[in-house]
């Protein structure tokens, strides 16, 4: 059997900078090094393409638009479908018409959030198996959760961030398999976290790697692409019979992101109902 | 107290965001209750609730509100849809269906209280722009083009307040009471009764012919005569075996001082609404003072007014017996207002009916030898009635020892 590639939406830093403060990580007085984030961005390409087998389709950047690096946010995607981000902030808002013009001009079908609700992509729901797990309240709105279970069908996890440090959920928490996921529980209230151990495995990771976004990687199968300084989770993950890629991320953790803000999965299959 | 209905959709069990919404709620010095709750068949399916929640005061309940919005709970939107009625008798499709219980809808960005409230029934509003008013109308009443209320948006359910202890009630909660002290509940039947006239309101009473076939009808009738009852409401038959007694002194034939039956007592009560026909009505048999006595007579004398609704299996009927039901059903309606509590004994099919016309905040005290009575009222959406389960004689006997000023038999 010959799985095909995984493909992923990746947007060279061209126009990366740091130009406004809109999460708890950036500070104007405090702005990324533009030549070694294109060097960090290269090498996160090349780790994933090379190493993790990736397939990696590539949009230009908005020269207004210095987030839109962050491709993860721009949506959604199940299957042919993608569930278009409508970001909080009207720094990011201006990314929107860019990513909706690729995704139409790619072939996807474009689904838009009802009206007055705010829902920024893969960086607040993510698929575990045939549950989308997904963030609300720093910046989507579970009202978004439930269009989204509606549109697609399956259970929603719906849980709150409390810690504006972790203010996406892939800030926070990713997914290794259906049944097994990483996660910082500090990020989240008593409910999300019992509802969290309640319907997974879970692996806890520690504050201090947590601040270096150790949740914000990529998995590939059995690879995982993480940032640099997060060895308790590699080597837990190594364990575990993972292949962890460590990435430097330092120009991106300044604006609040890392390798999993970085890249948007395309061409997710979704599970059967 | 402010009450609004939010709803919260969503995998909410699995989230717990149900449970983060309720323990907001209380957390925050509100309380909530349940209105309605649907649970997702199927993993992937979403459940539903609809919670009402309740707080001191409009600021009190408008911060708890915003609060749990950001967790999903949603405010009804906006104003009530109103479509015109497609013709005389029908309501447009997915016309809001009335609950018995105190309602407001939201007309013009303000809400407004939905008069004379009944289960089953929809919503008309009138008098839009300039002064807005809203009442309960039933589906046989409606006019082409009247304006009904489609849809649960904009509409506002009061929940009827839990029974405080010290209520008259309060010891009996809401469940059946084959098994408390009835002389107690009876007790409590009296001082109700005595504080909805103190407020001012009306009392009702609903029967069935038991009460004249046990032996009870005097003091009932005693009770009427001491002004105690505001509306009476029956059937044929309580007329009949009632006026029966008042001429023959059977009740359906059996002589009700040796408890024996009469020589062709099978044939009286026919013989006693013969002669009712004859004069012309019951009130016409008083007036003529063919009609001496009996609850009936007491009625006339003492200016109660009284609904007598028609079954199939009347004999007669009594020329008073309302034969059509919707009419009959219309003339309970104008009875009802004004009504603070409703006492329902030993008749199935008339208790059911009157319940079905009482907004939920009437009292309704129910006595029947069956539970089967009093469950199947509460079934059919009288949630607020008390039951009773005894022998309506022993029950009207002693209501009248314990009222003031009647005069026993």
């Amino acid at each position: 059997m010959i799985t095909p590639r995984p493909r992923l939406l990746m947007c060279p830093p061209d126009a990366y900078d740091l130009r406004y403060e809109i999460n708890a990580w950036m500070s104007l007085r405090n702005r990324p090094d533009v030549s070694r984030a294109r060097e960090q961005w290269r090498a996160l390409h090349r780790v994933l393409t090379e190493q993790a087998g990736a397939e990696v389709e590539l949009i230009t950047q908005a020269p207004n638009a210095p987030d839109m690096v962050f491709t993860a946010n721009a949506g959604l995607v199940a299957g042919a479908r993608v569930f278009l981000s409508r970001f909080r902030h009207p720094e990011r808002q201006v990314e929107e018409e860019p990513f909706r013009r690729w995704f139409q001009a790619h072939g996807f079908e474009v689904r838009e959030p009802p009206p007055g609700i705010h829902f920024e992509g893969e960086g607040d729901a993510l698929f575990a198996g045939d549950t989308l797990v997904a963030g609300y309240l720093k910046r989507s709105d579970i009202a978004a959760h439930r269009w989204l279970a509606a549109e697609l069908g399956i259970p929603v996890l719906s849980l709150e961030l409390v810690d504006p440090r972790w203010y996406h959920l892939d800030t926070a928490f990713f997914a290794l398999t259906p049944d097994l996921i990483v996660h910082y529980p500090g990020a989240f209230d008593e409910y999300a976290r019992r509802a969290l151990r309640h319907r997974f495995e879970t692996i806890e990771v520690a504050e201090e790697e947590a601040m270096r976004f150790a949740c914000n990687s990529v998995v590939l199968g059995r690879h995982v692409v993480i940032p640099e300084g997060c060895p308790r989770l590699g080597a837990e993950l190594e364990r575990r019979g993972w292949r962890v890629h460590p990435v430097p991320m330092t120009e991106f953790l300044k604006s609040g992101g890392a390798c999993k803000c970085l890249a948007l999965h395309l061409g997710q299959v979704l599970p059967a109902a | 107290m402010t009450v609004e209905t939010v709803h919260l959709e969503g995998h909410i069990i699995d989230s717990l965001t149900l449970s983060k919404v309720l323990d907001l709620i209380v957390q925050h010095g509100g309380s909530y209750e349940i209105v309605r709750f649907r649970v997702g068949t199927r993993r992937s399916d979403p459940s539903s609730a609809d919670i009402a929640v309740s707080a001191e005061n409009e600021d009190h309940l408008e911060a708890i509100l915003h609060l749990i919005g950001q967790h999903g709970a949603e405010r009804p939107a906006g104003n009530a849809e109103l479509r015109p009625a497609p013709a005389d008798g029908v309501f447009p499709e997915q016309f809001y269906s009335t609950t018995n219980l105190e309602s407001f809808v939201r007309v013009g960005d303000s809400w407004i209280p939905v008069e004379n409230i009944e289960m089953d029934c929809g919503i008309r509003v009138t008098g839009l722009g300039a002064s807005p008013a809203a009442a309960c109308v039933p589906v046989h009443r409606v006019k082409r083009g009247d304006l009904i209320v489609v849809g649960d948006r904009g509409v506002r359910v009061q929940p009827l307040p839990r029974r405080e202890a010290e209520s008259v009630f309060g010891f009996m909660g809401s469940g059946v009471s084959t098994e408390r002290p009835k002389e107690l509940v009876v007790a409590a039947v009296a001082r109700a009764m005595q504080a909805v006239r103190e407020q001012g309101r009306r009392i009702l009473f609903v029967g069935g012919p038991a009460i004249v076939h046990t032996g009870a009808a005097p003091w009932l009738e005693a009770v009427i005569r001491a002004g105690w009852i505001d509306v009476l409401f029956a059937g044929n038959a309580l007329a009949a075996h009632d006026i029966e007694q008042a001429m023959l002194g059977t009740s359906l034939g059996i002589d009700l001082r040796t408890g024996l039956p009469a020589s062709h007592g099978h044939e009286h009560h026919l013989r006693a609404i013969n002669a009712i026909r004859a004069a012309g009505g019951i009130r016409q048999a008083v007036e003529a003072g063919l009609l001496a006595r009996g609850i009936m007579h007491a009625c006339i004398v003492h200016g109660v007014p009284f609904v007598l609704a028609g079954s199939i299996r009347d004999d007669g009927p009594l020329p008073e017996v309302i034969t059509d039901s919707v009419r009959a059903q219309d003339a309970m309606r104008e009875h009802v207002r004004g009504v603070g509590i409703a006492i329902m004994a030993a008749t199935t099919l008339h208790s059911v009916a009157t319940g079905n016309l009482l907004p939920a905040s009437v009292e309704t005290v129910c006595v029947d030898s069956d539970a089967d009575t009093v469950i199947k009222l509460v079934d059919r959406g009288t949630h607020q009635a008390h039951g009773l389960v005894t022998d309506c004689e022993f029950f009207i006997k002693e209501l009248a020892a314990r009222l003031p000023g009647v005069v026993l038999p």
